[in-house]
């Protein structure tokens, strides 16, 4: 039961996008067409479903205070939590080199149409956003961390693909010049963050 | 090779005309989330030039350096070393402002527009223009988190810094706080607003589409 919790929150409250802006840069750039949405909303869910619970491990192994206890019971005052940006982007990055050669050895089709979209999700933020939640929200057991990555990629795909499809239509309509683009596109994203607002209330 | 940059250019280009929220669409993600008091904004804006300038000059010193292949592995370690120097600053000087900001100073690390700066300008350009840059460009991300700031404070709760500023006859008259702006919805429409202002000043920047 805490494992749904976590993951319907994940998807609809604590929505990556419009709860807390992450991974907004890659969420405007790669907007404009449905097609392309869908490959990157689908590389960010893989990629988080991997790293947080992979840096949920490293956190609670290695960095978090006391944790190197397992090693040496000498070790038990060593807190290494400073560390945690560097390990974490570290393992990011090394995660989404592994996770491309994988996917272009065994499954080169979905390769061909994530293609671009791998590398570049190396500095979106929603990945390094995920695994920082995930060390302040000091979940316990392992399966809570790899829901959490699951549900925030599943909350970041649907939010680009409701955006993308928007923009596909709002190419036909007659935005006032100056607010063409990038103006309407914040202000579409903004009216979506006040209607998923509506899930707020909801307790499970 | 690089070619000769103006200081004055460097430095206030990117306040407007290139702005790096408004105009190259960089560092969106914590531009918004931190925006709701005008303090933290401060705070995170300057973060943010400190990084930006750094890193700038550190990877425009070792550029000539650095294999092509894995530039990207080596600038997110000069990225991070900086940010948890900053971390740690804002911890032991600053520690009501860094547990507001949260994870947000971590973020910085993949805040795309020290990425950004880093390549496209810092791998090609000198050490003192790189870091200019940097300035420049950590400027013009602070002044849109500032004026979004602002209003978001000004209007969601009255007070700039904490202080009352809207004058208490004006609440005895019926005004009322908009509690809508301390949503994080509202940053969105806040910063929508502002480009549409800007572009509607600086019509050379509107997009063709």
């Amino acid at each position: 039961m805490e494992l749904v919790n976590i993951f319907i929150r994940s998807i609809f409250i604590e929505n990556m996008v419009f709860a807390f802006f992450l991974g907004m840069c890659s969420y405007l750039a790669v907007s404009k067409k449905v097609k392309t949405a869908v490959g990157l909303g689908a590389a960010v869910v893989f990629v988080l479903t991997i790293t947080v619970p992979v840096n949920f491990l490293i956190d609670k192994y290695l960095l978090q205070p006391g944790a190197l206890k397992w090693l040496d019971p000498s070790l038990a005052n060593v807190d290494l939590s400073f560390l945690s940006f560097i390990m974490f982007i570290a393992v990011i990055a090394a995660m989404v080199q592994l996770v491309e050669m994988f996917v272009e050895r065994f499954a080169p089709a979905l390769y061909s149409s994530l293609g671009i979209f791998l590398p570049l999700i190396a500095v979106n933020c929603a990945i390094l956003g995920g695994s920082l939640f995930m060390q302040q929200k000091e979940f316990t057991e392992v399966s809570e961390a790899l829901v959490y990555g699951l549900g925030s990629g599943i909350g970041w795909l649907l939010a680009i693909v409701l955006l993308a499809a928007i923009r596909e239509k709002i190419s036909y309509s007659n935005v006032p010049a100056p607010l063409r683009g990038l103006g309407i596109t914040f202000i579409v994203t903004g009216l979506m963050a006040i209607a998923f607002m509506a899930f707020m209330g909801i307790k499970i | 090779m690089a070619k000769k940059h103006k200081w004055k250019d460097l430095l206030y280009d990117p306040l407007n005309e290139n702005n790096p929220i408004t105009v190259q669409v960089l560092g969106i993600c914590s531009a918004l989330a931190i925006t709701v008091k005008l303090m933290p904004a401060i705070v995170m804006a300057l973060s943010v030039m400190v990084v930006v300038a750094f890193s700038n000059l550190i990877i425009s010193l070792i550029r000539n350096y650095i294999p092509v292949r894995i530039r990207i592995i080596i600038q997110l370690l000069v990225v991070a070393a900086l940010v948890i120097l900053v971390d740690q600053v804002l911890k032991a000087f600053a520690y009501d402002v860094s547990k507001q900001l949260s994870v947000f100073v971590g973020l910085i690390i993949t805040n795309c527009i020290v990425m950004g700066r880093l390549e496209a300008f810092a791998m090609g350009n000198k050490p003192w223009d790189s870091f200019l840059d940097g300035i420049g460009n950590g400027a013009g991300y602070g002044l849109v988190l500032i004026i979004v700031a602002f209003f978001r404070e000004l209007l969601g709760s009255g007070t700039l810094f904490d202080k009352k500023v809207i004058p208490q006859w004006l609440y005895d008259h019926g005004y009322v706080n908009n509690a809508m702006m301390l949503l994080p919805a509202m940053a969105l429409i806040t910063l929508g607003i502002y480009i549409w202002v800007q572009r509607a000043m600086y019509p050379q920047l509107t997009e063709k589409h």
